[in-house]
């Protein structure tokens, strides 16, 4: 992160409030006999907990005793099996990338901004108040605080303590635990010397971002996250407010369905909030043909939101085909070159538009047109077959000069049809060289 | 015979125990709260508490009336309420208010919270904020592991996989160490342990800490050896359209907790069935077993989807007609048949799993981004299971793309399925799977610049050059290297496996269960160091005290726990088993969840803005 001068200020200060050596010795001292009133009511609980570490200090407001059972055989095996430290276990080998590194890291990083006033004082406290708070270092409490055993956390008064402790938690690997002394640090630190913190601490603001997050804090989590958008996202954005615009004020016309297409085909619900591609959609489907003036018409959505002629295509297409408007259609395949000539020409395979005709149900003569532009002559084929354009099959073997599988295919056509006479008349054709 | 075990595996040991002892604590837990009570149980977790327990075994420890908690407000008339529920913040503030309500209309009751597999500081903040901490207790049921097979155990977490590798949520990592000890406690001590992935190494620390920590005693171990592996280490696998039988129903079906629902439309009735699958099922064990998937492979390979029903039937009568007692569930898998060739037809699958091949081949790319972008442009399964970002999501794991398509795809996408999945590409970059550039348009706007100051000519050569920063996909390299993709040309005889791609048709070894063989073969990870930093680093492998070198394997040695952290598929339990019985050995796998294709999709799309 990269920190504006004035905010390293105002750092600066605040730190020096906090570790002012004049008001230390005060501070110390209260700290010191509050702390050891606390430490001494802890250590009693601790004592308790330590025959039986599981049950908390819930256990005594449930008024029933435990009944003797078997499960007791449970707790057994399941949770309380400890005893003497025994190194049952090695380590692994650190490589350079081993996550331990994470307590020593994390605070060099911190202070690297400013190593020649910080680095001194971080390392004093913590050898000399060892003395004082010689309850639980920031290993220990973290430790605790990951079986379950009775902490405090109040001791963490500092800054730095506040965060020793949460790099030790970091460090810990045990987001339960990072995640508590986060939600501590949130209470006991403002606003900003808490983000300022968090910011240069990947994990754990990690953490508390997914904290915020299931708390429904949104307020929080705006505050925290203020990420400016990438340039690429801005106009997603940017995108998504026209169209919201345009979706209004074509919904408002619309909602009154005046228009005899909208007896015809009723809308089923409101175009509002939809995607581009559905509000092009519905606009290829009832506002088809107007002007580019109009905001409802196609062509002024197709340029405003740039969409590029493949999905423009795919769109129409689609919303034309529901309509059986098959001239609508074979205009938007129709070209015309400067001999006056026209003809079809397509951003997208021509398989494909057989399919999306196929799936609104066109009818075979509308099929066939499209079925035979298709360039793949085995992709040709096997769609002729599928969508019985008989035609084009016959055809396709007669080029072929395959007079079996002609035979093969009369089998398929009606008896007596056009396309069995057809058949016959090109295998008793004397001219045609069969291969087979 | 490769189908069959061989004479000399070792048996596995019996890890009915743990369903044992998770029972019998959560016994103990009812107990304490003693007297009628009615329990609240979420959602989530009905199916593994059917696992393990049953209405009667509740009922004997006076629970009276059984609730599934969802978040409305409570009819119960009973003095005690208990709550059966993962830590979750919300349900923990939906209880809150329950008590609150409750205080507001002078009504006294208890309630008793039981967290499981543990709690959370953060829900017990909640009921300290709501000003009912202490009106509401709370334990913890240490329900780590649920075995769903004999060789199959799972923690029932699906959370983890977002928890962890897209939120960046550490919580589990104690948890599933949690459940590693206990394992090491009951079936260990285990010998040897190999891992890779940034989570793995935490979880093998945070289990070695409690280890430590804890009793040893000497036994002799029932698993020697320990694999751990991320989810992200391998996103391929997961992602691919599964055809090993168990795994496509999960596709279709969705297995839960190790049972399937059939709906009516499989069972025929008007009534919706559920149906155990394990090894224990007859239809599904052994020799028939394998000849239904062969059969099915071969049928799939042959046409890669078109599949004829009648064909499935003469199968099934023809094959299985010994079985006639299981008749009525050999008819329920005929359903499922019927319905799976139904669904897949129906969604162009030919077009979908040509596509996936060419990709993992990485043939005909320009093809391969044509055909996606045409399902995203025609609205594919909008708003439904989203197959165009399936598709992008497939492309991003083995292909990589260049930051001209990702842009290009990227706003035809928003356009087509709306604004909110602005945070589904978020995501996609949070899990690693996709590395922008510097903020947006920083490469368009350098190559501008360059251009201005430079000829067209070397213009065109820095373009190339900042172009081949884009993020690319290691999966090609990894696939060579590892030999992913077997030799096409010549016919893979599915009869016959030769190798762990039989459980995709003969088209793809799964990564994640290649490393483990080969790392299993060279007994570590040395000379594997260019695999390792493609992907990404943090291996290890550590040898426990009693990791005796010795060559002569015994059975224990024989035995290996995976653990998949982030879930793992069908496919890969198929493809471990296979190598098992290749090499004489078990592999039991330990996983956070089964997962697949859309579950895994579902976690990364952002619907909720």
């Amino acid at each position: 992160m990269t920190r504006a001068k004035p905010e390293d200020d105002d750092w600066n200060s605040s730190k020096i409030h906090a570790f002012t050596f004049d008001d230390d010795d005060d501070e110390f001292t209260k700290l010191k006999e509050s702390k050891r009133a606390v430490s001494s009511i802890l250590v009693d609980d601790d004592d308790d907990d330590d025959d039986d570490d599981d049950d908390d200090v819930e256990k005594v407001s449930w008024s029933g005793e435990p009944v003797g059972s078997i499960s007791w055989s449970v707790k057994e095996t399941a949770s309380s099996i400890r005893s003497g430290g025994e190194h049952g276990f090695p380590k692994i080998n650190t490589a350079p990338s081993l996550p331990k590194q994470g307590s020593g890291y994390s605070l060099s990083s911190l202070f690297k901004a400013s190593t020649r006033v910080y680095a001194p004082e971080l390392r004093k406290p913590k050898s000399e108040c060892k003395d004082y708070f010689s309850d639980w270092s920031p290993e220990e409490t973290v430790k605790r605080m990951r079986k379950g055993k009775v902490y405090s956390l109040e001791r963490f008064r500092s800054l730095q303590d506040k965060l020793l402790l949460l790099d030790e938690a970091v460090s810990a690997h045990d987001g339960n635990v990072i995640t508590a002394v986060l939600i501590y640090l949130k209470k006991s630190l403002s606003k900003e010397i808490f983000f300022q913190e968090l910011m240069v601490r990947e994990i754990a603001l990690r953490h508390y971002v997914h904290y915020l997050k299931e708390m429904e804090e949104q307020k929080t989590l705006v505050e925290l996250m203020k990420l400016p958008f990438s340039q690429d996202d801005a106009i997603h954005v940017q995108d998504h407010y026209t169209l919201l615009e345009r979706q209004i004020i074509i919904e408002a016309t619309d909602k009154k369905g005046e228009a005899e297409i909208f007896k015809k085909f009723p809308r089923k619900a409101s175009i509002l909030n939809m995607p581009i591609i559905t509000t092009l959609y519905y606009s290829c489907f009832y506002h088809y043909g107007e002007s580019e003036g109009t905001f409802s018409s196609p062509a002024n959505i197709r340029s405003t939101f740039r969409i590029s002629e493949k999905q423009y295509i795919l769109t129409a297409l689609g919303a034309r085909a529901k309509l059986k408007s098959w001239f609508d259609v074979d205009s938007l395949f129709n070209t015309k070159n400067w001999l006056g000539y026209t003809k079809k020409r397509s951003p997208i395979g021509f398989h494909r538009v057989v399919d999306i005709l196929q799936k609104n149900n066109a009818p075979v003569q509308v099929l066939k047109d499209y079925v035979s532009l298709i360039d793949d002559a085995e992709l040709k084929l096997s769609l002729a077959q599928k969508y019985k354009c008989h035609d084009i099959v016959i055809e396709m073997y007669r080029d072929l000069k395959d007079r079996q599988q002609l035979i093969v295919y009369q089998g398929k056509v009606e008896r007596g049809s056009h396309e069995d006479r057809k058949i016959d008349q090109l295998l008793g054709n004397m001219q045609i060289r069969w291969k087979n | 015979m490769a189908q069959t075990d061989r004479r000399d595996a070792p048996g596995l040991p019996d890890f009915s125990l743990l369903k044992r002892l998770a029972r019998d604590q959560l016994i103990y837990l009812l107990e304490q709260l003693p007297g009628k009570k009615d329990l609240f149980i979420d959602a989530d977790l009905m199916s593994p508490l059917d696992r393990i327990a049953n209405v009667t075994t509740l009922k004997q420890h006076e629970v009276d009336k059984l609730y599934k908690v969802e978040l409305k407000p409570v009819v119960s008339v009973s003095d005690q309420l208990c709550f059966l529920i993962r830590p979750r913040i919300q349900t923990v503030k939906w209880i809150a208010d329950v008590v609150k309500s409750d205080k507001a209309v002078g009504r006294f009751r208890r309630y008793k919270i039981i967290f499981t597999p543990q709690k959370f500081y953060a829900c017990e903040t909640v009921l300290e904020e709501q000003g009912v901490y202490g009106d509401v207790t709370s334990d913890e049921w240490e329900f780590y592991l649920l075995p769903l097979d004999d060789d199959i155990i799972s923690l029932e977490l699906p959370e983890f996989f977002r928890d962890n590798f897209l939120e960046g949520d550490q919580r589990w990592v104690t948890t599933a160490g949690s459940a590693l000890r206990l394992l090491h406690f009951l079936f260990g001590p285990f010998s040897k342990v190999y891992g890779i992935g940034r989570c793995a190494k935490m979880v093998y620390e945070s289990w070695r800490e409690q280890v430590e920590d804890g009793e040893k005693k000497a036994q002799n171990p029932d698993i020697g050896n320990v694999f751990l592996i991320d989810r992200d280490v391998d996103f391929v696998t997961p992602l691919c359209s599964q055809v090993v039988y168990e795994g496509l129903v999960d596709d279709i079906f969705r297995i839960k907790c190790g049972s399937v629902e059939f709906g009516p439309d499989v069972t025929s009735t008007d009534k919706s069935l559920k149906v155990m699958l394990n090894s224990q099922d007859k239809v599904h064990v052994g020799e028939t077993q394998r000849k239904k998937e062969i059969w099915w492979e071969k049928q799939r390979k042959k046409k890669r989807c078109g599949m004829d029903i009648k064909q499935m039937k003469a199968f099934v009568a023809e094959e299985l007609k010994g079985l006639k007692q299981e008749h009525r569930l050999l008819s329920l898998h005929i359903g499922a048949c019927e319905s799976i060739m139904k669904k897949k037809t129906k969604q162009d699958f030919q077009e979908l799993l040509k596509t996936e091949h060419s990709l993992l081949e990485g043939f005909e790319i320009r093809e391969c981004i044509t055909y996606i972008e045409e399902h995203i442009n025609r609205q594919l399964d909008y708003p439904f299971y989203n197959s165009s970002f399936y598709m992008l999501l497939y492309t991003f794991s083995t292909l990589g793309l260049l930051p001209k398509d990702y842009r290009s795809l990227k706003a035809q996408y928003l356009q087509s399925y709306g604004i909110e999945h602005l945070l589904s590409f978020a995501n996609l970059r949070q899990i690693g799977l996709l590395v922008e550039q510097q903020p947006g348009e920083t490469l368009t706007v350098m190559e501008s610049k360059v251009g201005k100051l430079v000829n067209d000519k070397t213009a065109g050569k820095l373009t190339d050059a900042f172009s081949s920063l884009a993020k690319k996909s290691n999966f090609r390299a990894l696939s060579k290297r590892l030999m992913l993709i077997p030799k096409t040309g010549e016919e893979y005889d599915l009869r016959v496996p030769r190798d762990m791609a039989y459980i995709f048709s003969g088209a793809y070894i799964p990564l994640s269960c290649k490393l483990i063989e080969q790392v299993l073969e060279r007994d570590g990870w040395t000379g594997f160091e260019e695999v390792t930093r493609m992907l990404n680093g943090h291996e290890f492998a550590v040898t426990g005290p009693d990791g005796t070198e010795t060559r002569n394997k015994t059975d224990p040695q024989r035995i290996i726990l995976v653990m998949f952290l982030g879930g793992c598929t069908f496919s890969e339990i198929s493809a471990l088993r296979f190598l098992g019985r290749e090499r004489g050995c078990k592999f039991i796998v330990l996983t956070t969840a089964i997962t697949n294709s859309s579950r895994l999709l579902e976690s990364l799309l952002d619907n909720q803005g």
